[in-house]
């Protein structure tokens, strides 16, 4: 059984200290160590995009990242797009646009989006596809997630 | 290009029919839904699955002394666990296939069928030392020779799967000759012969397609608890809790009471969550270790344990006079059962022509063998492999008489009243208007263009289900009902019920509180599946609703002091037929539990009269000439919904249908070597569609009213899968003047076809 390592990080704008084991993934971490389970596993090797957070202003497969690469990281994740104003314009179109079904990949998508609309709030269609070809959904086809995402980039403009 | 969704409506509600957000949404869009593997217990153990490395081995031993002395290892299950596993053909009788086929899928007793067959369990304090300790369970397997193509596996010769039970010839007759055909079906209308006979054009061809998999995002996933009283409690990813509980049930030979089972939010099913694979491994390791245990299903695991949908071979023929009318058809179907007989030929065969007014026809199939997993349902199960046949074989008879495929549609479609060749007779349906709506859409009326491009269009059909269902309906002191039902919510079913409950009471959407609970907490209720949900639960929800105004309108008039036959009850407000007395919902509501106490509606019902659905796909290609890859430039699906309940979410019902066939059409493949490995038992390999792509998905939906229904709604989950294969495949075929016959129809497919 190998030591635990002691990893201090900032999720989601708040410092945390956790224990995990080097082989232990970012995901993992999140999920079972600190226990924020919004963060999904659909695939543990980086091709579904469910795990999807932001780590120090690019977004990653959280399973294809070790905790102990938390250390001194800002780790922002689908429990902090919200806040206690209300949802989060990409939240709010997600639901009016009806661009989940089951449910399993929106915090993936969710997160990447706001990583694009960030930067890019005026983000067209295609670049839109382009940006979230990383994350896969079964249910909608894609085409009310893409509309959703340019709906919530109009209403982050306005 | 695309144009705006279209809603085309005969009848106008005032929730129904309208696109409120849905109740659960604000969990799922925060990432506070819980999910199965989200549950967290004291004391919980997790556990891992050991699975074959062969597609065929007998189980000589198993040794796990080695893993059960690893620190933190906790409890390790084999078959030996199972009660059915050392039962015998004598022993079990007629139950023999039932209970043993069902107990050996969950854990191999004496053989293993596919790769990836479960084999034994370990659960532990975590999930690496259950997995360490998987690497030191020694299994002994006599490696056999697999078989894992429908057609070999029908050969003389072919090696056994089941060799002791098997008794039906690849010509379909009684033999005792052991065979991997596990049944076979056939039916006749009118004179084939004669009608082939009385035909202009006739077009036969052989058609295949691969093995797919639902793609379902969320993996299986199981936590259970077998208390020291002998309750077990689960909780899991299903799209049918009561399935769980009876087979768990079964299995383990335990009461049907003594399992509770609690439906978990799901994160995808499209069938292949009817079947389950991991809860009673789950119970059998808490009861060992005393504590509760989760299990998951790794992505891998995922792919070569669980699902897929059957690959196929099929033989269609069909005829038609130089009047544009079929004379005769004929379809013979092969289809992969998996390790254990139940493929879906009987669906595939029975909707193969359905779309069709056909006085001679002739439908058959097989049920066979294959190593690989038992096949789970897939969205309309056998109905897009029998439609990619059949709808390209239409397409060249078109063709050939040089016709409009929409008009050809047209003037052989079925109507009211139309006899399909296994026998049953339609109800009123909407495939004509379907066509109509695909003949009138700017997309068809607008010329497709350029080099290397082609149209594809084809129709499909799903009977879809009826089957039981359960509602309870509480009216709470400020006016809001809540909704009790047992019906897993997979896309949007909770809005949907919410609605027809809405509608009913003549009250508002946002007053009704829908929940799912297990199966200790509402009455019997089927798998969310066959296109059900919305139509048999809905109908739960409207007799619910409508147990609630009678006894608010007996309310009333016990308030008034009259008889309540002199009480009405309209749109939200119980009023007197003659005085100048009424209540609103919500005035009512109030005096609930100062009146005689609280109302609680409630019904189960198995309704008939679930109608039928039909969907017709038009799409425009572009295939690379240098790379042979196929590009979706444009895509048309138009449905029969009966009435959209919730028009956002038939509308994501449609595009995820489409795109799942289309991933079906143009990449997605077990692809198997030699001895019977899958070689692409990932995301990355397994290829489904991404949002590059693919265009917007544009929908039509056309409201022909289901007169079985009191709202008129009928199933739309499944058919939109049908389609897209044959239109795919019609569309690359006119792109390349080939004729596309084996799925997936990759770059290198198309390239070998063109030289």
């Amino acid at each position: 059984m190998p030591g635990l390592v002691h990893v201090t990080t900032t999720i989601n704008g708040n410092q945390t200290d956790f224990l995990c084991e080097p082989r232990q993934s970012l995901l993992e971490c999140l999920r079972d160590v600190v226990g924020m389970t919004g963060s999904k596993e659909g695939c543990n090797d980086g091709n579904c995009g469910a795990c999807t957070v932001n780590l120090d202003g690019r977004i990653v497969t959280s399973c294809l990242v070790l905790g102990v690469e938390a250390q001194g990281a800002e780790v922002n994740t689908i429990e902090g797009v919200a806040s206690a104003d209300g949802l989060h314009p990409i939240q709010q179109a997600f639901l009016e646009n009806a661009a989940l079904q089951c449910g399993i990949c929106t915090p993936g998508f969710i997160v990447a989006a706001k990583a694009l609309l960030e930067a890019e709030p005026d983000a067209d269609e295609a670049r839109i596809r382009h940006w979230l070809a990383g994350n896969l959904c079964r249910c909608t086809g894609y085409d009310k997630i893409v509309r959703a995402v340019i709906d919530a980039g109009e209403r982050m403009r306005a | 290009m695309t144009t705006p969704n279209q809603v085309l409506s005969e009848v106008e509600y005032d929730v129904i029919g309208k696109r409120p957000v849905r109740p659960d949404g604000v969990d799922k869009v925060t990432g506070r839904a819980q999910y199965g593997v989200d549950l967290e217990l004291t004391g919980l153990l997790h556990a891992r699955v050991l699975r074959s490395p062969h597609a065929h081995a007998r189980i000589k031993a198993i040794d796990t002394s080695k893993a059960e002395a690893l620190a933190g290892v906790r409890a390790i299950v084999t078959a030996a666990d199972l009660p059915f596993a050392a039962l015998s053909r004598e022993d079990l009788g007629n139950d023999y296939n039932r209970f043993k086929f069902l107990s050996d899928n969950f854990l191999a007793s004496d053989k293993a069928l596919y790769r990836g067959h479960a084999i034994a369990a370990v659960a532990a304090d975590n999930a690496h030392i259950a997995e360490s300790a998987l690497a030191l369970i020694d299994v002994d397997y006599e490696v056999l020779e697999p078989v894992v193509d429908v057609r070999a596996a029908m050969q003389d010769g072919s090696p056994l799967l089941h060799d002791d039970l098997i008794h039906t010839s690849a010509m379909g007759e009684i033999s005792d000759k052991p065979s991997n055909v596990a049944s076979y079906m056939k039916f006749e209308k009118g004179e084939t012969a004669a009608g082939f006979a009385n035909s202009d054009v006739i077009v036969e061809r052989e058609f295949t397609t691969a093995s797919v998999h639902q793609g379902y995002i969320e993996p299986h996933n199981a936590t259970a608890h077998w208390r020291a009283d002998g309750q077990i409690n689960v909780w899991c990813s299903t799209q049918g809790a009561f399935v769980v509980r009876a087979n768990t049930a079964d299995v383990l030979r335990v009461d049907v009471s003594d399992v509770r089972v609690t439906p978990m939010e799901i994160g995808g099913g499209f069938g292949g969550k009817v079947s389950f694979y991991l809860e009673p491994v789950a119970a059998l390791l808490s009861r060992k270790a005393g504590a509760p245990v989760k299990v998951l299903m790794s992505r891998t695991e995922v792919f070569e344990g669980s699902g897929p949908a059957p690959g196929s071979w099929m033989r269609v023929k069909m005829g038609a006079n130089s009047a544009g009318k079929i004379t005769a058809a004929e379809i013979e179907l092969a289809f992969e059962a998996g390790a254990y007989p139940g493929s879906p030929v009987m669906q595939g065969a029975t909707c193969a022509f359905a779309c069709y007014e056909l006085e001679n026809g002739t439908v058959s199939g097989y049920d066979v063998l294959v190593n690989k997993p038992k096949t789970a349902a897939y969205r309309a199960p056998g109905s897009p492999q029998a439609a990619f046949g059949v709808e390209q074989v239409v397409d060249e008879l078109c063709q050939k008489l040089g016709v409009d495929p929409v008009e050809f549609r047209l003037n052989n479609a079925v109507t009211e009243g139309s006899r399909k060749v296994e026998g049953p007779v339609f109800q009123k349906i909407g495939l004509v208007e379907c066509l109509e709506a695909a003949r009138n859409h700017e997309h068809y009326r607008t010329p497709l263009e350029g080099p290397n491009r082609g149209r594809g269009i084809a129709s499909g059909f799903w009977m879809n289900r009826g089957f039981h269902s359960s509602v309870n309906m509480t009216v709470n002191p400020d006016g809001t009902v809540n909704l009790i039902e047992g019906s897993v919510d997979i896309g949007g079913s909770r809005a949907s019920i919410a609605q027809q409950a809405a509608e009913t009471l003549g009250i508002s959407y946002e007053d009704i509180k829908p929940q799912v609970v297990d199966t200790d907490s509402i009455g019997y209720t089927m798998v969310t599946g066959g296109s059900r949900t919305t139509f048999a639960t809905g109908w739960a929800a409207i007799l619910a609703a409508e147990d609630v105004k009678g006894q608010m309108v007996e309310r009333a008039a016990s308030i008034w002091d009259v008889p309540s036959e002199d009480v009405e009850y309209d749109s939200g407000v119980v009023r007197h037929k003659s005085q100048e007395l009424s209540f609103t919902f919500k005035e009512l509501a109030r005096q609930l539990y100062t009146t005689g106490g609280g109302i609680t509606g409630t019904a189960s019902l198995d309704p008939t009269g679930e109608g039928n659905s039909f969907g017709v796909h038009l799409v425009d290609v572009e295939v690379d000439p240098e790379t042979g890859k196929t590009e979706i430039l444009r895509y048309t699906a138009i449905q029969d919904a009966g009435k959209a309940v919730h028009p956002s979410y038939v509308e994501g019902q449609i595009q995820g249908g489409a795109v799942q066939g289309i991933g079906w059409a143009l990449n997605e493949e077990y692809y198997f070597s030699d001895n019977g490995q899958m070689m692409n038992s990932s995301f990355l390999d397994y290829r489904m569609p991404t949002s590059l792509d693919l265009p917007m998905i544009d929908t039509v939906i056309v409201e022909v009213a289901n007169p079985g229904h009191p709202y008129g709604v009928r199933g739309v989950g499944e058919v939109p899968i049908v389609p897209p294969l044959a239109a795919v495949a019609n569309a690359v075929g006119h792109a390349t003047d080939q004729r596309l016959t084996n799925l997936p129809i990759t770059p290198g497919s198309v390239l070998e076809a063109r030289l």
